[in-house]
């Protein structure tokens, strides 16, 4: 297995210091190039996974192993798009790409690469352009290409269409489908949208809420380009949902639970 | 355009005030002088130069006074926003001197160096490095995390971390500090010059005023004026205008 993810736990302290249970028991192995979605409500930690694989959040206990090496660190063989693009408002679209290359390139060949990632997802007119100067979804396209840019094995990507309009989510859609097919990258992808995890990923993991555990692991077997089975993928939808409406019904008793006893 | 249109209308009113009251002599000329002299005043120092050498002599010793002061304030700033101690224990004491109008440490300039242009500069210095440091502190806290664990995962740490993201990050905050400590350091050399010796604006002032030239007070009391709005205006706001939009500040 490529990436492992092997009995991982995450508390946190509350203010009365009291732990409470974020991630219990997740257990998860993903095969090298395979996209995998993790949907859950929101509050499952399915964020929080992704921040211990990118090497940026401790776990409590347990570990994680990429190609048979654990993880305590960030490291450039694992790119991360953040919900916000998080691109730096002070440089070029195109030192933006290159940010994460200066250390190990000539700057012509950094420069070419990052073109090259720029081009992938059609923005090679905009590199001269500052990240203000774009609109969100253009915003969210650099960065994809900022962290293909130091050619990651793994691709980490937390809710990365999320703030985005429904039109150019679905816009993203299709690019991101393309980028998987031509690179081959591993990607985990977290999402709370159904349909975004159906439409895009070969594997589903459902997670449940409070404590973060892993409660469903589906297998999407639907041909791509996914858009010509729309039937098949609204099974997969409705089974989702009814599974989930359970989770979600938890959330809310005991939201209104907390709000009756406060 | 209306605003401007509101302004030169009150300008004016002003102007037209100030001459007409001077001349059917509504006040002593010795207590306020007419608009006309102190712009015969005005004309009269430029002519022979000693305007010049004041600003020249003024603008000198701010120079001096106000890169010292952006360099230590920049430098403390980074030290307060990076450790915890140094905010808990250095951070109160630059708080507290920060409002310690800086004048009041002219006397102990005076005994450290003497009554002469380095007491000046010392309480110039001291008007900006304290405003300085405590924006550059808020601009280091603020940054985003975001930021931060965007390079992170791209493999910046350390020196690299700081320097290529921290720093630019808080750059709004750096040029904040730089308009306002450029102000309190302006303050502090007029009121410094006022107490010491010349050439320079202040000096200039208190000189006049110890000859009665009220002309030549008023005078360089304007050009004292103009100097701070100009500055601030044309050139720090813009700069915080153009800063602020580019780092997506914008409300």
């Amino acid at each position: 297995m490529f990436i492992e993810i092997n009995d991982v736990n995450k508390q946190y302290k509350d203010k009365e210091d009291r732990p409470i249970d974020v991630l219990k028991g997740i257990n998860l192995s993903i095969e090298k190039g395979q996209f995998v979605s993790i949907l859950g409500p929101s509050g499952c930690g399915k964020s929080t996974i992704l921040s211990i694989v990118a090497g940026l959040t401790k776990t409590t206990s347990g570990q994680i192993l990429i190609d048979g090496k654990s993880i305590t660190k960030p490291g450039k063989d694992r790119g991360m798009v953040f919900q916000q693009a998080a691109l730096f408002p002070w440089l070029t679209v195109m030192e933006n790409v290159t940010f994460p290359l200066k250390k190990e390139m000539k700057k012509k060949d950094a420069e070419e690469t990052a073109l090259k990632y720029l081009q992938m997802v059609q923005l090679g007119k905009y590199i001269s352009h500052y990240p203000h100067e774009l609109s969100g979804g253009m915003q969210q396209r650099v960065a994809i290409a900022r962290a293909l840019a130091m050619n990651p094995e793994t691709l980490l990507m937390d809710e990365p269409f999320g703030a985005l309009d429904e039109q150019t989510r679905s816009r993203l859609h299709g690019q991101l489908e393309n980028i998987w097919t031509e690179t081959k990258k591993t990607i985990l992808f977290v999402t709370h949208s159904i349909s975004e995890s159906i439409k895009l990923s070969d594997r589903i993991i459902v997670m449940g809420t409070k404590p973060g555990i892993i409660l469903q692991d589906i297998t999407v077997n639907i041909p791509r380009p996914r858009e010509e089975h729309k039937k098949e993928m609204l099974e997969i939808e409705d089974n989702i949902m009814k599974f989930l409406k359970k989770e979600i019904d938890k959330v809310v008793s005991e939201e209104l639970q907390y709000a009756n006893s406060h | 355009m209306q605003t401007a249109i509101k302004r030169i209308i009150f300008f004016a009113a002003i102007i037209a005030f100030w001459e007409i009251g001077s001349r059917l002599e509504l006040w002593h000329p010795l207590i306020f002088p007419s608009l006309s002299s102190v712009f015969s005043a005005l004309v009269e120092g430029f002519q022979d130069k000693t305007l010049i050498y004041d600003l020249i002599a003024s603008f000198k010793r701010l120079a001096v006074g106000l890169a010292i002061s952006l360099i230590i304030g920049t430098l403390i700033g980074i030290l307060l926003g990076k450790s915890k101690t140094a905010d808990e224990t250095l951070g109160a004491v630059i708080l507290a001197l920060q409002s310690v109008p800086s004048i009041v440490w002219l006397p102990i300039a005076i005994m450290w160096f003497g009554l002469n242009e380095k007491a000046v500069i010392f309480v110039t210095i001291l008007g900006g490095t304290f405003v300085m440091a405590l924006n550059m502190r808020t601009g280091i806290k603020n940054v985003s995390p975001l930021y931060i664990k965007a390079a992170q995962t791209m493999g910046a740490n350390g020196i690299d971390l700081f320097t290529r993201v921290i720093f630019p990050a808080s750059i709004p905050y750096v040029v904040t500090g730089s308009r306002l400590a450029w102000a309190f350091a302006w303050r502090a050399l007029m009121a410094g010059e006022l107490l010491s010796t010349g050439p320079g604006l202040g000096y200039t002032l208190r000189y006049a005023s110890d000859f009665g030239r009220m002309d030549i007070v008023i005078g360089v009391m304007i050009i004292i004026g103009a100097i701070g709005m100009i500055v601030d205006q044309f050139i720090f706001q813009r700069i915080e205008k153009s800063v602020i939009r580019k780092w997506g500040l914008e409300s």
